[in-house]
């Protein structure tokens, strides 16, 4: 097993635990051990777009520092941090190319958290799916052991994965990752042109009206191209297109609920694992009902 | 009545000032140090609040249990010629030369209301009464400010992810000066997080202790009534036989043997 540093972040531990759990199971089944890092602190999300802003890298600067110590440690054969949460993996990676681009500024933060020891820079920050599609998805394939062909499912990147397009995780105008996954396992997958589209984000909390009409938008673009499921990497926008449905049903008396899986979920399912890790209790809109309708 | 006024005397007594009746004759070293930009010169080897007593002031506030359990003499100070802001509980720490001290007795505070009954333990629950933690950014700011060396930041980053155990674990010797609330640049009452966190753990994540449920019972029912009589009943030199005898019970039991 491949030791790799892990960052969980905070909504993996609470609302996500779905989200983690399918992924230290999936990640098992590909010979990948997620050692969680010591004292992580929250990421700092979300990044601070002003150059000068240097306290709101401090939080992903010092993330970074307990994966050098474990390194120095020899704890872990992967100098590169796993996250699994879009939102987390954006702002570390951010932060981390800021680091790397501005000396200067790393000095700074050094300088300010004279308890820890120096950061000394070259932390890359990787998400799950990159590393799946450093394994091969031919790799994935020979894992599966359930077949998911009658599932329907649209993926849904959202912003954060794919913008800014320094820390893409793949072409930001045309990703397909998440669709070489899906089709590695054996998902019908659906295209749809408002994948990438923003689901609204924090907005969620000030100007839930907005998220109701975008999840809206996003959802049923997806069911109109025959769509039964969406899936995604991020527990933000999993609670916007998934616990706003209830808000979109009050306004579309129409609207049929639809569930948004975590792709580790699917994975999960491909490699026959436990069922469990999936905690779909935790899934707002039940998926249960859909699987047992495709037998699954 | 006349015994009453004698607990209280001796009360004052422990809370009386030690720096009485120092001749400077047979003081040895002397501190030079500077209270709110006053300097004076005070014996060295007395704590921060006996050397402000000695130099004169007198604490109605700012000083509580002299014992360094009670939070409530909170000191600030820097060193000549240092950057560092240091901080300290006044009866527990030593004066050094070259001491800028202020005291500060109290951290303005919002302490919400809620229910330990009525509350559900999720995690959510911190972010709901303190939503200010979502603020933190993790400059550790806290943890330096903390005269007991907690963790500070630590504990507000497991509030943030609703882990009630390690927030009640790191927090557990927390004296609620409100240093950390007061150095906070994201306005954080920390100690109040904290206290949420060990009375929802306390009541609904710790683990039952069995043997607590069936001492109290039994106390309740009376059954350790004899014993306790007994027990206050000794003069000096029999509680000291018996404190031996308990104390030799334990360290039998702790190395395995019988009770």
């Amino acid at each position: 097993m491949k030791k790799i540093p892990y960052y969980p972040g905070c909504t993996l531990k609470t609302t996500g635990k779905n989200f983690e759990d399918s992924a230290i199971a999936t990640a098992k089944v590909l010979g990948l051990k997620l050692l969680e890092i010591d004292r992580w602190n929250c990421c700092g999300t979300v990044t601070s777009l002003t150059q000068d802003d240097l306290i709101h890298h401090i939080a992903s600067v010092r993330n970074f520092i307990r994966v050098q110590e474990m390194n120095e440690r020899g704890e872990v054969d992967d100098y590169r941090l796993l996250t699994l949460c879009s939102m987390c993996y954006n702002t570390l990676k951010s932060v981390s190319n800021v680091m790397q681009e501005r000396p200067d500024d790393l000095d700074k933060i050094n300088n300010f958290m004279d308890r820890e020891e120096d950061y000394k820079g070259g932390v890359t920050v990787v998400h799950l799916l990159e590393l799946i599609r450093e394994m091969g998805f031919d790799e994935i394939k020979s894992k599966v052991k359930k077949s998911l062909g009658k599932l329907k499912v649209s993926p849904y990147y959202g912003c954060t994965l794919l913008r800014p397009k320094e820390v893409a995780l793949d072409d930001p105008e045309v990703p397909t990752i998440m669709e070489d996954l899906l089709n590695a396992i054996g998902v019908d997958v659906i295209d749809s042109p408002k994948k990438s589209m923003c689901c609204g984000s924090y907005q969620t909390v000030r100007n839930p009206k907005t998220v109701v009409r975008l999840g809206y938008e996003i959802i049923e673009s997806a069911r109109k191209r025959g769509a039964e499921a969406l899936v995604t990497s991020c527990p933000l926008c999993a609670f916007n297109l998934d616990d706003r449905q209830k808000e979109i049903k009050l306004e579309h008396p129409d609207f049929e609920r639809m569930p948004v899986f975590y792709f580790t979920q699917l994975t999960a399912l491909a490699f026959g694992l436990k069922k469990d890790v999936n905690n779909f209790d935790l899934n707002f809109t039940d998926p249960r009902p859909l699987l047992k309708k495709k037998k699954i | 009545m006349a015994k009453e006024k004698n607990i209280m005397e001796k009360i004052a007594h422990a809370n009386q000032s030690v720096t009485k009746g120092i001749d400077p004759k047979d003081v040895k070293h002397w501190a030079k140090i500077y209270i709110m930009g006053k300097v004076y010169e005070v014996p060295a080897d007395l704590t921060i609040m006996q050397a402000m007593e000695y130099a004169g002031y007198r604490f109605i506030h700012s000083c509580g249990c002299r014992a360094g359990f009670c939070g409530a003499c909170s000191t600030i100070y820097r060193m000549k010629g240092e950057y560092k802001l240091q901080t300290a509980m006044a009866c527990q720490t030593r004066v050094e030369c070259g001491m800028y001290l202020v005291q500060l007795p109290f951290s303005p505070a919002e302490k919400p209301i809620y229910s330990v009954t009525k509350e559900p333990y999720e995690g959510n629950s911190f972010l709901k009464y303190f939503p200010e933690i979502a603020r933190c950014v993790s400059c550790n700011t806290c943890t330096k400010a903390c005269p007991q060396d907690l963790e500070v930041m630590d504990y507000v980053q497991a509030a943030l992810r609703g882990d009630f155990q390690r927030v009640a674990e790191l927090s557990f010797d927390c004296i609620q000066c409100g240093m950390c609330a007061l150095r906070c640049p994201a306005e954080i009452v920390q100690y109040n997080v904290s206290q949420f966190g060990r009375v929802m753990y306390g009541r609904n994540g710790f683990p039952e202790n069995k043997a607590l449920k069936k001492v109290v019972k039994a106390t309740e029912k009376g059954e350790y009534k004899k014993d306790f009589k007994n027990l206050l009943g000794l003069n000096m030199k029999q509680s000291k036989e018996a404190y031996k005898k308990q104390q030799a019970t334990k360290a039998k039991f702790l190395k395995g043997g019988k009770k």
